[in-house]
C-alpha cells in the first residue's frame, strides 16, 4: 500500500518562473489497485510521479511505502519498494549492454550488489521464459545488444524488467505515448496482463482519457497540483470520455480547454 | 629501422601506458567522465612510490602505496563531482593543479633518482634474458593480470551496476543503484590505475619527477581511441585488449616517427606527434565512414 498525503511542491521558487506543481495532493493505493492518472498538462502528474520514484523531494507532505516513510529518501533506496517504467522507450533500458546485462540490473534492483558475475546461468531460464511471453522471438536473443531493438520492444522489456521482482507500486509514466499506435496498444495489453497476473499494484499515468478508463480499476484525475475526483467500482463502470469531462466540470465549474485529453 | 633496444623500449613504455589506457576507458568510457586528474595522478604514484623505495620500503609494497594514492587522488575528483556538484571536467582539473604542489611536497624536491635502489625490476634482472627484455616481461604479467581482475569486475554485479550509471543514470537509479556511489569507486579505480602506471614507470625510467605527468591524459586517450579503431571494443574484453594494443602501438608509433630519419623529426617534437596522431585517430574512422556512405549511396 502506498499513501501520499498533502505534497506540495513548488519548482524556483523566489524566481519569476516559480511554478507550484503539487498543491496539497493526496492519494491512498491500496494493496492490488490498478489506478490510471490523467490530468492536462502542467496538472501535475508527473511530478506526483517523480515525487513517488524519489526523483524529486518534495517540499513539505509524507509519503509511505509499505509502512516506510519514503518521502526524504533518494531514488536508489526507494528502487526496491518502487518500480517504474519511462516514458521514453530508451530511458528504461541501456542501449549499450545486452538484453541478458539489462535483465541481470533489473533482478537485483533494491538489492545488494557484490562482485560475483552477474549474467548468472541461474537467471537463464526465467528470462528466456518471460521474454517468451512477450512472442517478440527476444528468448533468442538474450546476447544481443538493446539498442538494436525498436522502441515497442525495448518498452515491453522495460515493463519486464520493472515486474522481475516484486515491489510494493509499479509506476508507468505514459508508457506508451512514445510508441506508434499499434505497437502502444500491444505494451499496453502487456502491461494489463502482467499486472493481473501478478497481482501488481500499479499507478499508470495517460494522456488519454479512453484509455484511463479502459484499463485499471480506479481513475483519478489531477487539476493543478490536486486530485479533483477519484472514481471507482460501481461509479466508473460504463463511464465514457464525456462523463469524466462533465465531471470535471461540475467539480470544478471549469471545462477542459485541452484538445489533447479530448481527441486522444 | 627501430633497433632491438628502442623496439622493447617501446613495447615498455607501450605496457605502462595501456594501464593508463584501462583507466581513461572506465572513467572517459563506462562512466561518461572526462577526467584529467590522470595528469596529476600519475606523477604522484611516481612521487608515493620514489620516495618510498629511496626510503627502503619494500618496492612492491611502495607500488601498492603508490596505487592507493591514485585511488584517494581519483576519490577526491570524484566527491567533487558528486557531493559539492562541481562539473566532472573542472572537478578533475582542480584535483590536478592541487596534485602538483601535493606533488612536490611528497617528494620534497622537484625530482628522485632511484639509480642504484631496489625496485621491482631488480629480482627479475637475474633471469637468463637480455637487459632490455626484463621489464617487458614483468609489464606484461602486470597488464595481464590487471586486465583479467578488470574484466571480471566488469562482468560483475557492481561492475554490471558501474557500467549502467555511466551509459543511462535515471535508468540505474531506478534499478537502485547508488549512482554516486559508483561514480567515486570508479574514478578511484580508474586513478588507482594510473597511479600504478605512474610508479612502475619511475622505476623503468630510474627516476620520479613533478612534470612527468603532462600530457598523460593525451597518451591515454591516444591509446584508447587508437586501439577502438584497430579492434572494434563490442565487448568489455575486446575493450581491454585494444587498450594495451592502442598503447603499444602509439608507442610503436612515435618510436619509429622518432627514428625515421627523413622526417627529421627530434624528441622535442614528440607531443606535436602524439596530438598529430591523436587528431588522426579521431578524424580518420569518420572519414572512412562518409567516404563508405558516399559509395554505397552512389550504388543504391
Amino acid at each position: 500500500m502506498i499513501s501520499a498525503t498533502d505534497l506540495r511542491l513548488t519548482f524556483g521558487k523566489g524566481t519569476p518562473l516559480e511554478n507550484p506543481a503539487l498543491r496539497g495532493m493526496s492519494l491512498t493505493v491500496n494493496q492490488g489497485e490498478f489506478v490510471t492518472v490523467i490530468g492536462s498538462n502542467g496538472a501535475g502528474k508527473s511530478t506526483f510521479l517523480n515525487a513517488l520514484a524519489g526523483e524529486v523531494i518534495v517540499d513539505s507532505g509524507t509519503i509511505v511505502v509499505d509502512n516506510l516513510n519514503v518521502t526524504k529518501l533518494p531514488t536508489h533506496k526507494r528502487a526496491g519498494r518502487v518500480a517504474r517504467v519511462f516514458q521514453d522507450p530508451l530511458a528504461g533500458t541501456c542501449e549499450g549492454l545486452s538484453i541478458e546485462e539489462n535483465l541481470s540490473l533489473a533482478i537485483k534492483r533494491g538489492q545488494r550488489r557484490g562482485l560475483s558475475t552477474a549474467v548468472k546461468r541461474q537467471y537463464m531460464e526465467q528470462f528466456r521464459e518471460s521474454l517468451s511471453s512477450l512472442n517478440l522471438g527476444l528468448e533468442n536473443r538474450l546476447g544481443d545488444k538493446m539498442g538494436l531493438l525498436s522502441g515497442g520492444q525495448r518498452q515491453a522489456v522495460s515493463l519486464l524488467m520493472a515486474s522481475l521482482t516484486p515491489s510494493a507500486i509499479l509506476l508507468l509514466d505514459e508508457h506508451t505515448a512514445a510508441l506508434d499506435p499499434k505497437t502502444g496498444a500491444f505494451v499496453l495489453a502487456l502491461t494489463t496482463k502482467i499486472i493481473e497476473e501478478q497481482k501488481l499494484t500499479a499507478l499508470m499515468v495517460t494522456h488519454s482519457m479512453k484509455q484511463a478508463l479502459e484499463v485499471g480499476s480506479r481513475t483519478v484525475m489531477l487539476h493543478q497540483g490536486q486530485v479533483v475526483f477519484d472514481i471507482a467500482g460501481k461509479d466508473r463502470e460504463g463511464l465514457e470520455v464525456k462523463d469524466l469531462l462533465e465531471l470535471f466540470e461540475t467539480q470544478r465549474g471549469l471545462s477542459v480547454d485541452d484538445d489533447s485529453l479530448l481527441l486522444s | 629501422m627501430l633497433s632491438d633496444i628502442a623496439l622493447y623500449g617501446a613495447i615498455e613504455t607501450g605496457l605502462i601506458y595501456g594501464l593508463v589506457a584501462f583507466a581513461i576507458y572506465i572513467s572517459f568510457r563506462v562512466l561518461d567522465f572526462p577526467d584529467l586528474t590522470v595528469d596529476g595522478s600519475f606523477p604522484l604514484g611516481a612521487a608515493v612510490a620514489a620516495v618510498l623505495i629511496v626510503d627502503g620500503w619494500d618496492p612492491w609494497l611502495a607500488t601498492g602505496c603508490a596505487v592507493l594514492a591514485g585511488m584517494a587522488a581519483g576519490a577526491v575528483t570524484a566527491i567533487l563531482n558528486v557531493k559539492l556538484k562541481i562539473l566532472n571536467l573542472l572537478a578533475s582539473i582542480l584535483t590536478m593543479i592541487a596534485l602538483y604542489s601535493v606533488n612536490l611536497r611528497v617528494m620534497g624536491r622537484p625530482n628522485i633518482a632511484l639509480l642504484g635502489e631496489d625496485t621491482v625490476l631488480t629480482p627479475w634482472y637475474s633471469l637468463d634474458l637480455p637487459y632490455h627484455q626484463v621489464p617487458v616481461l614483468l609489464f606484461v604479467i602486470v597488464i595481464f593480470i590487471s586486465l583479467i581482475l578488470l574484466w571480471r569486475f566488469m562482468k560483475s554485479e557492481t561492475g554490471l551496476a558501474m557500467r549502467a550509471t555511466g551509459a543511462n543514470p535515471r535508468m540505474a537509479r531506478a534499478q537502485g543503484i547508488a549512482t554516486g556511489a559508483m561514480i567515486i569507486l570508479g574514478v578511484a579505480v580508474s586513478n588507482g590505475l594510473v597511479g600504478l602506471a605512474g610508479a612502475l614507470f619511475a622505476q623503468s625510467q630510474g627516476a620520479a619527477d613533478v612534470t612527468m605527468g603532462v600530457g598523460v591524459i593525451v597518451i591515454g586517450l591516444a591509446s584508447l581511441i587508437g586501439g577502438e579503431a584497430v579492434i572494434t571494443p563490442s565487448t568489455v574484453m575486446r575493450a581491454l585488449i585494444a587498450c594495451v594494443v592502442g598503447a603499444i602501438i602509439y608507442r610503436l608509433a612515435i618510436a619509429f616517427a622518432l627514428n625515421a630519419d627523413f622526417l627529421g623529426l627530434q624528441a622535442q617534437d614528440l607531443n606535436l606527434i602524439t596530438a598529430v596522431l591523436v587528431t588522426l585517430a579521431i578524424v580518420l574512422p569518420g572519414i572512412r565512414s562518409s567516404v563508405v556512405s558516399k559509395f554505397t549511396r552512389r550504388k543504391a
